[in-house]
């Protein structure tokens, strides 16, 4: 079991995050600090949550690029809700959170399961269309912090134990996860799917319900995800995470999440997210641009493909090199 | 013939046009090859004999660049070579029919053919018009009734199967390998490949035949040689072996090849099929099963039996028709619903169809049965373990380890999990399609016993077979199956496998 917990790659990554760690950390010792390492892991988690959902996707051979576009919409509900109704306890607007979430989430699934229209082009789709809804039903006004009430937005940011409601979440969501995707029936089809959806339909699961079940997931986390991301930083608008999409399919894709479907791990998503995080974070302190930062996370991008795709290519040939360099 | 026989004892003067020498291939923890040597000469056929994982298909996959070897020669004409890719060992004239073919769906089947090495027009572009033609030349020639421009997703297995060996002599090769050719084939391709096999010697190539069928091997091989467990064992004239010696080195110890002895005990009825039709693929099927009763399916490649269970398991839709289990018309709309009422199909197409290959073999077994391994949702892993482990035992099942991903067995392994996987469903009724594909002499035994005695408790098998032996060993009746309509019901006396073939090619005596 342990074996294959820590498969190579996920230590690989684990060892990455480390040296980053170590490397920063040579000169600002301040940075690894557990204060700083939480506020880190506090800011990394929205991507967390939302990499965990779309893995699920990218598992059954889908992609959700509206993501982001659904947390900006969820978002904007509930805080247009808290404007209109501001006793409404914490409890109900996490649950409406979700439920939209879930129920835009549905949308893409549907039309991928009933429609049979590829993941990207619905997703692209839906994406645009929710970024409009925001528009029209804000009429293109930010809701400030001053607009919203004192619970409301200081919920993810309440400390338990030390460490920031929102940062709990993301521990919650991942523990979840593992035990889904390791001990349930339909965490195990998503991955069955994935990898062959022919023997999958013969072994009697439903492909496109599958799917659904994934793009679901993946919405309700992005809705939850919504209310976290305008309580946190006290403000909805048109435009909040526009392009967060790209940095969770990477965070998939560095965590080793085969685009091609059927493998991956929750511990090399959390990584991945981790690695990005940490990146994001540390980057500022050592004073390099942020535009480094993007350079930075693309090059981690195609290192972990490249690494992926030559892992899986052949495991024959790999060993081959080193029997051709002892002889 | 005798022109023949002449070419062949002139011939066994020449060096082997290629051979391998101590060769040893490991993958990550498993040495699958360990300091074998393989001898092939010119104008003769070689079977290569092993149990599932004795290492023939990676022998295969060594002389065709798509291994490299850890250690050891590979020698053509005398002269050491590598086989740095695939295309290195092509040029080079070496070509194969491999054990899992690999294919294009979207692609028509002359494209497939010549994929790589098309014929090209005076600019330098593909021409179409001579592909074509070269391809339904080609296809002729191994008497396949395949159109050049049909789609190769609308084949079947079987047809698929023709291609791929259509492919591998469109290269010109002095070497031609075939690893298990006949697994999916009925007699008349069968016979039609003997023939392309005959024509190939006596142009002089050297052939390499991979096999788990002795009659074949008896009639078609002038040579052999024996892997056991990733070792060599022997080589010789197959003049100088019979069939128990040859399986006595392939096993290590004498097998009992005999089918086994049943007292069908039937049951009540349990399946009723009346009137099943489809628009294209079949029409007026109608049959019954009893309990504990083994029921087989013969006929020629394409004769639409395959397509008569993916219905009854919910995969196509029958246009008209019901089906019933005890007395109650079923609903199949879905495999999940057939599941549902007790009717598991083990599908021919173990790559695609069947294994999952990117999970671990646990993953696979128990995939249609996690209701029954976990409690309140969640999954018990020892007892998804346990359920593994009693049926691949009983399958005699060769893997490293339980967690091992399906990818890294070899095809008859692969076999026997997919086999595994809906015996452990439970079913009431199994439909079993070729269910000894590619399983060597030793496990087929096992799975055959199995089959046994899950009759005697009262399962009700349908099994969809090309081999004549296990037809004729195993079932207790046979339905005849001729271009999509039943033409026949044998069974006693009647059962022989003159009236077998006879029936199924809708022929006098051949
Ligand atoms: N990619 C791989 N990774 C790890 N082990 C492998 C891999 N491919 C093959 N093996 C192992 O090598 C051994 C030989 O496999 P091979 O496919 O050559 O057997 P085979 O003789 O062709 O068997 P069969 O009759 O079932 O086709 C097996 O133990 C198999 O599990
Ligand atoms: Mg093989």
């Amino acid at each position: 079991m342990l074996k294959t917990i820590l498969a190579a790659r996920e230590t690989l990554l684990l060892v990455a995050v480390l040296l980053l760690l170590l490397l920063v950390s040579s000169r600002f010792p301040a940075f690894i600090e557990i204060d700083n390492l939480v506020k880190v892991l506090t800011d990394t988690s929205p991507l967390i949550i939302l990499a965990l959902g779309q893995m699920l996707v990218i598992v059954t051979r889908c992609i959700d690029l509206s993501v982001a576009a659904n947390l900006a919409l969820t978002g904007m509900v509930v805080a247009m809700l808290n404007t209109a109704a501001p006793e409404l306890p914490i409890v109900f607007t996490l649950l409406i959170a979700v439920s939209l979430g879930a129920v835009l989430g549905a949308i893409n699934g549907l039309l991928v399961w009933r429609l049979a229209i590829p993941s990207i082009v619905v997703t692209l789709g839906t994406m645009t269309i929710f970024r409009g809804t925001i528009f029209l039903i804000s009429d293109g006004q930010w809701i400030n912090a001053h607009e919203m009430s004192e619970h409301f937005s200081q919920f993810p940011r309440g400390s338990v134990a030390g460490m920031p409601v929102l940062a709990w979440i993301a521990v919650l969501v991942t523990i979840t996860a593992w035990i889904f995707i390791a001990r349930t029936p339909t965490g195990r089809a998503f991955f069955a799917v994935g990898s062959n959806p022919h023997a999958s339909v013969y072994t009697g699961i439903d492909v496109g319900r599958t799917q659904c079940i994934a793009f679901i997931i993946s919405g309700a986390l992005a809705g939850l995800t919504g209310y976290l991301w305008v309580a946190r930083y006290a403000v909805a608008y048109v435009d909040i995470a526009s392009g967060f999409e790209l940095e969770v399919v990477a965070a998939c894709v560095i965590g080793g999440i085969a685009i091609a479907g059927g493998q991956g791990s929750v511990v090399g998503v959390l990584l991945g997210a981790i690695f990005l995080g940490v990146v994001k974070n540390a980057l500022p302190v050592v004073n390099i641009s942020p535009f480094w930062q993007l350079a930075i996370s693309g090059a981690a991008i195609l290192i972990a493909v490249a690494f992926n795709s030559r892992s899986s290519q052949s495991r024959g040939r790999l060993i081959l090199k080193e029997a051709e360099q002892s002889t | 013939m005798s022109q023949l026989k002449t070419a062949h004892s002139s011939s066994e003067d020449f060096p082997p046009v290629l051979a391998l020498q101590n060769i040893c291939k490991n993958f990550t923890g498993v040495r699958a090859l360990n300091n074998v040597s393989l001898n092939l000469y010119p104008g003769q056929v070689t079977a290569l004999v092993g149990e599932n994982g004795a290492g023939k298909s990676t022998v295969v996959k060594i002389l065709t660049g798509i291994h490299q070897p850890s250690s050891g020669e590979i020698l053509l004409a005398g002269e050491q070579v590598q086989f740095a890719t695939a295309h290195h060992a092509a040029s080079a004239g070496v070509t194969a029919i491999h054990q899992e073919t690999v294919l294009f769906d979207d692609l028509n089947v002359a494209e497939n053919i010549y994929i790589g090495h098309a014929p090209r027009s005076r600019f330098g572009l593909i021409d179409t018009q001579a592909m074509r033609q070269q391809a339904k030349a080609l296809l002729d020639d191994i008497g396949a009734d395949i159109s050049p421009t049909a789609m190769l997703r609308d084949l079947g297995i079987a047809n698929k199967h023709m291609v791929a060996i259509a492919r591998a002599l469109s290269i010109d090769a002095r070497v031609v390998i075939m690893d298990e050719p006949t697994a999916a084939l009925s007699h008349k391709e069968i016979n039609e490949l003997y023939v392309l096999v005959e024509k190939l010697k006596s142009q002089g190539k050297a052939i390499l035949f991979i096999s788990h069928k002795f009659d074949e091997i008896f009639s078609i091989a002038d040579r052999f040689t024996v892997f056991r467990d990733g070792g060599f064992i022997g080589e010789g004239k197959i003049k100088g072996v019979n069939e128990s010696e040859l399986v006595k080195m392939m096993v290590g110890r004498p097998v009992d090849q005999i089918f086994p002895t049943r007292q069908p005990d039937l049951g009540n009825e349990i399946l009723q099929v009346s009137k099943y039709c489809h628009p294209t693929e079949f029409d007026d099927i109608s049959f019954t099963l009893r309990r504990g009763e083994i029921l087989g399916f013969y006929g020629l490649v394409g004769a639409g039996r395959s397509e008569v269970m993916q219905s009854l398991f919910g995969i196509k839709r029958p246009c008209s028709g019901t089906a019933s289990v005890d007395g109650k018309r079923l609903e199949i709309r879905s495999p999940a619903d057939a599941i549902a009422h007790g009717i598991v199909y083990v599908p021919e197409d173990r790559g695609k169809q069947g294994a999952i290959t990117t999970l671990p073999i646990f993953q696979n077994v128990s995939l249609p049965s996690l209701q029954q391994t976990s409690r309140r949702g969640f999954i018990r892993l020892a007892q998804e373990f346990a359920l593994t482990r009693k049926y691949t035992e009983r399958l005699d099942l060769r893997a490293a380890a339980l967690d091992q991903n399906v990818a890294e067995l070899s095809g008859g392994n692969q076999q026997k999990v997919v086999i595994a996987k809906w015996l452990a469903t439970q079913p009431k009724v199994i439909v079993l399609d070729e269910p000894t594909k590619g399983i060597d002499v030793g496990s087929k035994a096992a799975v055959h016993e199995f089959m046994a005695e899950l009759a005697s408790q009262g399962l009700a098998v349908i099994m969809v077979s090309s081999e004549i032996p296990e037809m004729l060993g195993m079932s207790d009746r046979v339905i005849v199956m001729r271009e999509g309509r039943m033409v026949t019901e044998l069974r006693g006396d009647s059962l022989t496998p003159e009236t077998l073939v006879r029936h199924a090619a809708g022929i006098g005596e051949e």
